[in-house]
């Protein structure tokens, strides 16, 4: 059962499927961190990127790595839209009531997608979806190869923009002291907003990459939420390199989880890891104290 | 008694629903109102009174279901007695998750989530374990005699989920008057200021998340009953938790009357929704969706909240007319 032959690829397997759980819970880290609220929208926007990479490639004829180029612009206007005009005033200022209304809104979205393209189950054909690379002793998708790819430099510019960019710095004294970034001029709204495009831009790349490999229905982002909120827990709320190594490790968990206990169970270990963390230590591995 | 009346008054009058409009068709949807009355009362006491959001009330709602309904395929016992027993599963269940979770000190955002953890733990659970039927679901045997919990109509099955809507209706009131309900609500405004003050509000939680769970399981158990079928979808769906939040926050968060008020306006859209649109899946749903955020940004008070608002407005006009 240990041997590396069977390991080896299920590890290599797990770093991939990781890839892209990383890049959910980025989206999701980043919003916890800055607005102090979890995104309960998070899986149905996940959804509704699928759904319009799945349209762009089968109505427009554009490859799907091609339509993140436009996706991602778009998803971040959707998302600094929807906290800029509803989450942030409905709020009233209380974390409580933006959980409900982001609970509302992944309700509206997930349910308006299944009004609209019924419970089917779509998937793509792309050419490449087959083709495959051997290293050492495991066969890897090229889809998941790219994934994992763009994830990793993805992870990086976004450190980089938090780090050296106005935008970034401005994001970073909101999330580390509200009333003082206001105090020095930071639009905090704004701010907010930034941040809430941001994280649903990183949706927009997630779906891109996930549609070549995965199908899509109207409830196809669900399956990422949980687990996305577990990374974020793991990797400690707000860390970007938390969200990012907790993300590969719990791809890991499960692809070796599932090699033992089988499918069904192998996601029970995630749900283990999630709630023993929250119980222990609910700042996280790489977290600040909450 | 005075604080009983209303209960009094509004329960005898839903109770005369299966005299006046005896069909099916009222009744399913009566029961169906008054199920998601009963299971968002039992979110309304933690999270109206209490302040602590659940995200999994569907926890307590399916581990009331299949107690019921395992204890009376596997073991043989009186549907009666598994009923209470549903309810002491649930309430065990819930004393363990808030036990766990308010010892660890969880809040908010960290509160929601590991409520909504729980429930997707036991619906995963429930979906493989061979006790509940694993994907099969559990089916309970129809045996229509009223000491096997079934009855040849839908009547008898509508004025028991209304004796438990009363009963939780009293139960509410009775802790709003109380010192438990004190605590709770002064541990909701400001936590700090509470424990400062000496209430030991780890354990208020905790005795409230108990209560809770037990409520809310009490509709598990009705819903085992009245549909004699479960499966891990069913139970522990997020569409629990969903409705058990949203029938109180409708209605007015941390009134007696709320979720009652919330459940009769959900489902009274819902049904319209689908009057307009016929059976397209979905649309139902955005319109709670919508609706939900819609309360939560312009009537944080839900529908009591209005209402009052409303009185508080006539009672200053009136005076001023008067005087003029």
């Amino acid at each position: 059962m240990l041997s590396p032959v069977i390991l080896f690829p299920a590890v290599l397997n797990g770093l991939m499927t990781g890839s892209v759980y990383a890049l959910v819970a980025l989206g999701l880290t980043l919003i916890y961190g800055v607005l102090h609220i979890i995104n309960f929208a998070h899986g149905a926007l996940l959804t509704a990127a699928m759904f319009a990479a799945f349209f762009c490639c089968t109505l427009l004829g554009l490859d799907p790595y091609l339509a993140a180029v436009g996706l991602t612009p778009l998803f971040f206007g959707l998302g600094y839209a929807l906290q800029r005009f509803i989450i942030g005033p409905a709020a009233h200022g209380e974390d409580r009531n933006a959980l409900l209304v982001t609970l509302g809104l992944a309700v509206v979205i997930e349910n308006a997608l299944l009004y609209a393209f019924r419970a089917d189950t779509r998937t793509l054909n792309v050419p490449y979806a087959f083709s495959v690379v051997e290293i050492g002793p495991a066969v890897v998708a090229v889809p998941r190869l790219v994934a994992f790819a763009v994830v990793i430099v993805l992870a990086l510019v976004l450190w980089l923009v938090l780090r050296a960019t106005d935008t970034g710095k401005a994001i970073r004294a909101v999330a580390s002291e509200k009333l003082g970034a206001e105090l020095s001029g930071i639009d905090v709204a704004h701010v907010y907003a930034v941040t809430f495009g941001l994280g649903t831009a990183c949706l927009a790349v997630a779906a891109c990459l996930l549609i070549p490999s995965y199908y899509v229905n109207p409830t196809a982002g669900n399956a990422f939420v949980l687990i996305a909120f577990t990374i974020v827990v793991l990797g400690g709320m707000g860390s970007i390199a938390g969200a990012l190594i907790a993300g590969l490790f719990v791809g890991v968990v499960e692809s070796l989880s599932g090699l033992y206990l089988g499918e069904s169970l192998g996601q029970i270990g995630i749900f283990v890891i999630f709630i023993l963390v929250l119980l222990l230590r609910p700042s996280g591995l790489f977290g600040e104290q909450t | 008694m005075r604080a009983f009346a209303p209960i009094a008054a509004v329960v005898a009058l839903l109770a005369l629903v299966p005299l006046i409009a005896p069909s099916n068709a009222v009744l399913n949807f009566m029961v169906a109102t008054l199920l998601i009355a009963l299971v968002g009362q039992g979110w309304n006491l933690l999270g109206g009174y209490g302040g602590q959001y659940s995200f999994g009330q569907a926890a307590f709602f399916g581990t009331g279901a299949y107690a019921t309904a395992i204890l009376q395929v596997q073991y043989g016992v009186n549907a009666w007695l598994g009923f209470l027993l549903g309810i002491a599963a649930g309430a065990a269940i819930g004393a363990v998750i808030g036990a766990l979770t308010f010892r660890a000190g969880l809040k908010g955002s960290y509160f929601a989530l590991v409520t909504l953890a729980f429930a997707e733990v036991l619906r995963i659970l429930a979906s493989v374990a061979p006790i509940t039927g694993a994907g099969v679901g559990i089916l309970i045997k129809l045996d229509l005699r009223p000491e096997a919990f079934q009855f040849q109509s839908r009547a008898p099955f509508y004025w028991i989920i209304l004796a438990f809507v009363g009963a939780s209706l009293v139960l509410i009131r009775i802790i709003e008057n109380s010192r438990f309900g004190a605590y709770l609500v002064a541990l909701r405004e400001n936590e700090d200021a509470a424990k400062a003050l000496g209430v030991d509000t780890t354990r208020v939680k905790i005795a409230a998340m108990t209560l809770s769970a037990a409520i809310t399981a009490a509709g598990g158990c009705f819903y085992a009953q009245y549909f004699l079928f479960l499966d891990a979808a069913i139970a522990y769906g997020p569409w629990v938790s969903v409705e058990a939040l949203l029938a109180p926050i409708i209605g007015g968060i941390g009134t007696v009357f709320g979720p009652l008020l919330g459940a009769l306006v959900v489902k009274t859209l819902g049904e319209l929704t689908k009057l307009v649109t016929g059976s397209a899946p979905g649309l139902d749903l955005v319109i709670y969706g919508g609706v939900l955020v819609a309360v939560v940004a312009f009537a944080p008070g839900g529908i009591a909240g209005l209402l009052s608002t409303i009185r508080a407005l006539v009672r200053r006009f009136v005076p001023e007319r008067r005087h003029g």
